[in-house]
Formats: C-alpha cells, sequence, structure tokens
C-alpha cells in the first residue's frame, strides 16, 4: 500500500487548482445565471492538454494516469462542474472509448483532434424513452452496404451543440436485442442532424444540453466501432470509464463545499462565538469530511485499478454512488451551515447543491449502480 | 544569451506557520513548497522573451540552493518551460551562503534573474551579494525587461515614475512584481517533456553562513477592530492617543 501521490500527480493537481482558483471562480456565477457556455475556458485548459490528458502521447494526449485525471477532475469541480462535465465527457467516454476500441484510421482522423482539445466530443446514449434501460434504443441505423442510415432522437446530450464529433449508439438488428446495437463515429456536420432546444437546467448551466434528432443521416461503414453488434458493450465499458470522471467531479463537488463550509463556520459568530465553536456545527463538518475522504478514497481505488489494467467496473460503480450520494448530502449541510447567506447565490454552495444533484443522475443514475455493483456481488 | 532564474524554494503563502519546540527552527512538517513567487515571474519573463526575440536566448536554467526535497519546485520550473536545472545541493543557511552557491553556477549566464526578495524570509539580499561576488553590475526592483536588437534594457520604478535603463551583459536583474502579469501553469505536455530535461546536482562550495538564526516568533494577532460612531470624533482621539498610543 501506498497512499502517496508521485511528484508529477502533485504538480497535475496543483496545476488544474490553478486554473481553476485564477480563471474559473472569476466567472462561474455569471455563466451559470446565463448558461453561457465557457468557451474560452475549454480552449484554455485545451491548450493546457486537459482535454486529452489521459490520451496515449501518440495520439496528441498528455499521456496521464487516471489518477491524475481524478485530481484534476475533483479541483476544477470543487469550482465548476460545468466546466468538469465537459472535460469529463471528452476524455473519459469519447476519447476513451475511441482509443480504447477504434481502429487506427479512427484514432487519426477524431482522436487526435479530440485530445488536443480542437474539437469536443459527445456521446449519444440516453433516448426519450432509454435512459436507465439503454438496450432498448429506438435510434435505428439502418445496413445499407457501404454506409448506416441513422433515423431517432438522442436525449439530454452534454456538449451536444459545443462539440463536434458524436459517438451516436443506435440498432441495427433490433431482433437481436442488444446484442444488435452497434456504436459510430458520427459528424455532427452530417446533413440530417438537428438540435432541440437549449435545456434549462437546474445545475450545470453552463454545460450546454440538447437532444438531437437524426433524419436519414449517412454514415460511412468505417466509422462503426469495433464488430457488428459491439455497440452496447461498448456503451458500457465506455459508462465504467466515465463514471470514474463523475465521480471524481462528486468528490470535487462535495470536498468544495466542505471547504466552504469550513471557512464560514470560523467567521460567522453566533452566541458569542464563531459557530465553528459550536458542537452541532464543528460535528457537521466531522461527518462532512469522513463522507468526503471515504469517496476520494473510492474514487482513487477505481482509478488505480484501471492504471493497473485490472477489472474496475464495480469500483467505478461503487465510487460515482457513493460520491454523487455524500455529494447531495454534504452540499445541503454546506447550505445549513451558511444558513440564509447559503441560500443566495454569492457564497457558491446554493450552486454546488444545485450541481451535485446530477451526478445522482447521469451516467447512470445512483439506483442503477446499486444494480451493478449487487449483481457483480450476487451472480454466480 | 544565456538567461538564468535563481530560485528559492518557499512554504507555499497560505501555509501556516509553526516552530520547533524551543522556537529555534521552522517546522516544515506537512509545508507544501512552491517556487517563490517573485522567481516564478522571472521565470515567466524569460520564457516571454525567449518566444518573442527569435534566437537571442539560447538557454534558460533555473537554479536553486537546497536538498533533494526542493527538486519538485525545480521540476516545476522545467514543466513550465526552462531548459534544464541545477540544484547545488546545501541546505540554504544565510543571504550570503546562497549568494556564494549561486555565483558558481551564475558565472557562465549573461542574464541573471533573481527575485527582489523570497516570501520566507524576506531578505531581499541574495541578487546584490551574487553581483558583487560576480564583479559585474546589478540592477535592483527593476518591472521590465526587454531585449531589443540585443540590447538589454530594464526599467525600474522609482519615486514618482519610472525609470528605463539598458545595461551590459552579464548583469544581476532584481526583479518585482510586473516583470510578468502572471506566473504560467504548466500544461500536460510540458509535465511531460520536465520528465526527460536535465536536473544536475553540484556538491556546494566551502563556505560559512555569516547570519545564525537564534529564536523565531509569531507576531502578534490581530486584534479586533473597534468602530466609532462618525459623530463622536472625541473618543476616535481619545483612543488613538491612550489605547492605541499613535497619535
Amino acid at each position: 500500500m501506498d497512499f502517496e501521490f508521485t511528484e508529477e500527480q502533485l504538480m497535475i493537481r496543483q496545476a488544474a487548482r490553478d486554473y481553476a482558483e485564477r480563471e474559473l471562480i472569476q466567472d462561474v456565477l455569471e455563466r451559470d445565471a446565463k448558461a453561457e457556455f465557457p468557451t474560452r475556458h475549454i480552449k484554455n485548459l485545451a491548450d493546457l492538454g486537459f482535454m486529452g490528458m489521459i490520451v496515449d502521447p501518440k495520439y496528441d494526449g498528455g499521456g496521464m494516469d487516471t489518477i491524475s485525471y481524478v485530481l484534476a477532475i475533483e479541483e476544477i469541480s470543487k469550482i465548476d462542474s460545468s466546466v468538469s462535465v465537459i472535460l469529463s465527457v471528452n476524455n473519459s467516454l469519447v476519447c476513451y472509448g475511441i482509443e480504447k476500441f477504434g481502429i487506427e484510421e479512427q484514432k487519426e482522423k477524431y482522436l487526435k483532434p479530440l485530445a488536443r482539445g480542437e474539437k469536443i466530443g459527445a456521446f449519444l446514449l440516453s433516448e426519450p424513452e432509454a435512459g436507465s434501460d439503454a438496450s432498448k434504443q429506438r435510434t435505428i441505423a439502418e445496413d445499407k452496404g457501404d454506409y448506416y442510415l441513422i433515423n431517432g432522437t438522442k436525449n439530454w446530450i452534454s456538449n451536444a451543440n459545443s462539440a463536434s464529433i458524436y459517438i451516436v449508439i443506435a440498432h441495427t438488428h433490433p431482433e437481436k436485442g442488444h446484442k444488435g446495437i452497434n456504436a459510430f463515429i458520427v459528424e455532427k456536420n452530417s446533413p440530417g442532424i438537428s438540435l432541440g432546444p437549449h435545456e434549462d437546467k437546474m445545475g450545470m448551466r453552463s454545460s450546454d444540453t440538447h437532444s438531437v434528432m437524426f433524419t436519414d443521416v449517412k454514415v460511412p461503414k468505417e466509422n462503426r466501432i469495433g464488430e457488428d453488434g459491439f455497440g452496447f458493450k461498448f456503451a458500457m465499458k465506455a459508462l465504467e470509464a466515465g463514471r470514474i470522471g463523475i465521480a471524481a467531479q462528486a468528490v470535487g463537488i462535495a470536498s468544495g463545499a466542505l471547504d466552504r463550509a469550513i471557512q464560514y463556520a470560523k467567521e460567522r459568530k453566533a452566541f458569542g462565538t464563531e459557530i465553528a465553536n459550536h458542537q452541532a456545527i464543528a460535528f457537521k463538518i466531522s461527518d462532512m469530511a469522513v463522507k468526503v475522504e471515504n469517496a476520494r478514497n473510492l474514487c482513487l481505488k477505481a482509478a488505480w485499478l484501471k492504471d493497473q489494467g485490472k477489472p474496475f467496473a464495480t469500483a467505478s460503480s461503487m465510487a460515482k454512488q457513493y460520491a454523487a450520494d455524500i455529494a447531495m448530502e454534504v452540499t445541503t449541510e454546506a447550505v445549513q451551515i451558511h444558513g440564509g447567506y447559503g441560500y443566495v447565490k454569492e457564497y457558491h454552495v446554493e450552486r454546488l447543491m444545485r450541481e451535485a444533484k446530477l451526478t445522482q443522475i447521469y451516467e447512470g443514475t445512483s439506483e442503477i449502480q446499486k444494480i451493478v455493483i449487487s449483481r457483480s456481488l450476487l451472480s454466480d | 544569451m544565456k538567461v538564468l532564474i535563481c530560485i528559492s524554494n518557499v512554504p507555499d503563502t497560505t501555509t501556516k506557520i509553526r516552530f520547533n519546540a524551543d522556537n529555534t527552527a521552522f517546522d516544515t512538517a506537512g509545508i507544501q513548497w512552491i517556487i517563490n513567487p517573485w522567481d516564478e515571474l522571472a521565470l515567466t519573463r524569460a520564457l516571454e522573451l525567449k518566444e518573442t526575440t527569435g534566437d537571442t536566448i539560447e538557454k534558460i536554467t533555473v537554479v536553486a540552493v537546497g536538498l533533494k526535497d526542493a527538486e519538485p519546485t525545480l521540476r516545476k520550473a522545467l514543466a513550465i518551460g526552462a531548459d534544464d536545472a541545477v540544484r547545488i545541493d546545501a541546505e540554504p543557511k544565510d543571504a550570503f551562503f546562497v549568494a556564494e552557491q549561486l555565483a558558481q553556477v551564475a558565472k557562465d549566464y549573461d542574464i541573471i534573474l533573481c527575485g527582489i526578495e523570497a516570501s520566507d524570509y524576506n531578505g531581499s539580499a541574495v541578487g546584490g551579494m551574487l553581483s558583487e561576488f560576480l564583479n559585474i553590475p546589478s540592477v535592483s526592483s527593476v518591472s521590465k525587461l526587454n531585449i531589443e536588437n540585443g540590447d538589454v534594457k530594464v526599467n525600474r520604478e522609482i519615486d514618482g515614475g519610472s525609470e528605463t535603463l539598458s545595461t551590459e551583459v552579464p548583469f544581476v536583474a532584481i526583479v518585482q512584481k510586473g516583470i510578468a502579469l502572471e506566473p504560467r501553469i504548466p500544461s500536460m505536455r510540458g509535465i511531460m517533456m520536465a520528465r526527460k530535461k536535465p536536473l544536475n546536482v553540484l556538491p556546494a562550495v566551502e563556505t560559512e553562513a555569516l547570519t545564525e538564526f537564534v529564536s523565531y516568533e509569531l507576531p502578534p494577532a490581530k486584534s479586533a477592530c473597534k468602530i466609532v460612531d462618525t459623530e463622536n470624533v472625541k473618543e476616535l482621539v481619545d483612543l488613538l492617543h491612550n489605547e492605541a498610543k499613535v497619535i
């Protein structure tokens, strides 16, 4: 066992922290209020190499390990989860998916610009009637010989507007159930793709979420990822990795709320002393800290397993479910500690609480994580 | 031209300062070390010059006097963009000791940059001493550094304005805030490249420190703020005279 981070991991954590504390904090409230995409920040973070930080340098990535990635996502999420979800989708769903399962030509053409951050990726799995039950895809990719013809609608797509490269999950052989599903790399500017209105979300408002409609969209055959029928497995594998990013995000949200609660409790006075000196508040801080530490450790364990090339599906589900649930609890307590100040936007904790809620829902709800975890324990 | 940036390895500026039991030494347990902020700005300016002046600057080196625990700080400087690093293997005892150590490396450079002070001991002495050891000019309080057609120009803040000086090389520039806007954040590429850049360790030269640290104490805690009503000038004067004893 070794709980020490390497010098490089610490340097990456510090780089992410510096960017968040110097830059993201400046306009995070304004972007949240206006639901404005962080274009400038994504450009800067791409220049720093964060958009493809876990991709092999041979495909223009940063070549960093998953531990470093988790540390960077946590730091950014302490300040701004809208930015970290853009990074997380790009890195651990889209780039990871193409790097792990794509062929060389796909990597050359799509992974490289994604890893450089010149292009942003989106992952199109959810549908109006297929969320948690992802095998019930209604989007159809009809095999037309040298191309596929895609028709259908995808919902709740993060980066839908800002992305130019989509990974689309669709049914080619509905009669085969989940074994008839395929994954495709689709360029957003393909004829026949249109976007629904910008979703007016509760939190993570500066990340762009839309539905995406496909009407007779032609996709070249060489853009299918893996063998015919590999799509469902592909999606599940990508989500296993993606969940580590969302777990790290939830840790960041919780830990950001804890930091602010500690600072406030040491400054605010009531009944003649700082409220931190009242046991009711001190114990809240203690409970919050234990939860954050637990969640962080689960998240790092999942990242470590992935870096070691060991199975990490159960660990990433555990990390995601626990971190998301405690992020909700910890942010709620942080608002409580702040009292009335916690309920106004200036003090950030109400925003962190709104952001925390999404981590329990997207990339697999907490309930879906419990299915994954329990099945791994109960199956023969 | 070759540029050298002398780096102090200092505690992070948010560090909670503690001393050992008998207050004779700074307690370094759990400290996060960083590049002295003024030195980091000097490095940033050197990188800007290297990028904007063609081939004028052939190499940027960072140097620190310190034990092995100073290496992460030097490697961060490499990740930010320095070409190579030197660590002089000794505990930095005082300004004279450090300046004499740095001189053995600095003698081979054209532009030597030192921060105006280090954020730990704030001695403001190393830069001047270093130029004396090398018998070369130094300019202090430098807030701008430019190279125009191979000529080095520096700006200093002076009372009521600023002055521009040209200087021969080699020289020591003792820089203050303004030399660069803000320090750079290392990129993933920079961090990756830092793995391969040289970090050479030199033995310390024999020398004595001229000062000895006898004891440390923390400044008194800030007392609470008293608010006096605007109508009550007499009470204000009274407090300033009898309690604060400033008038």
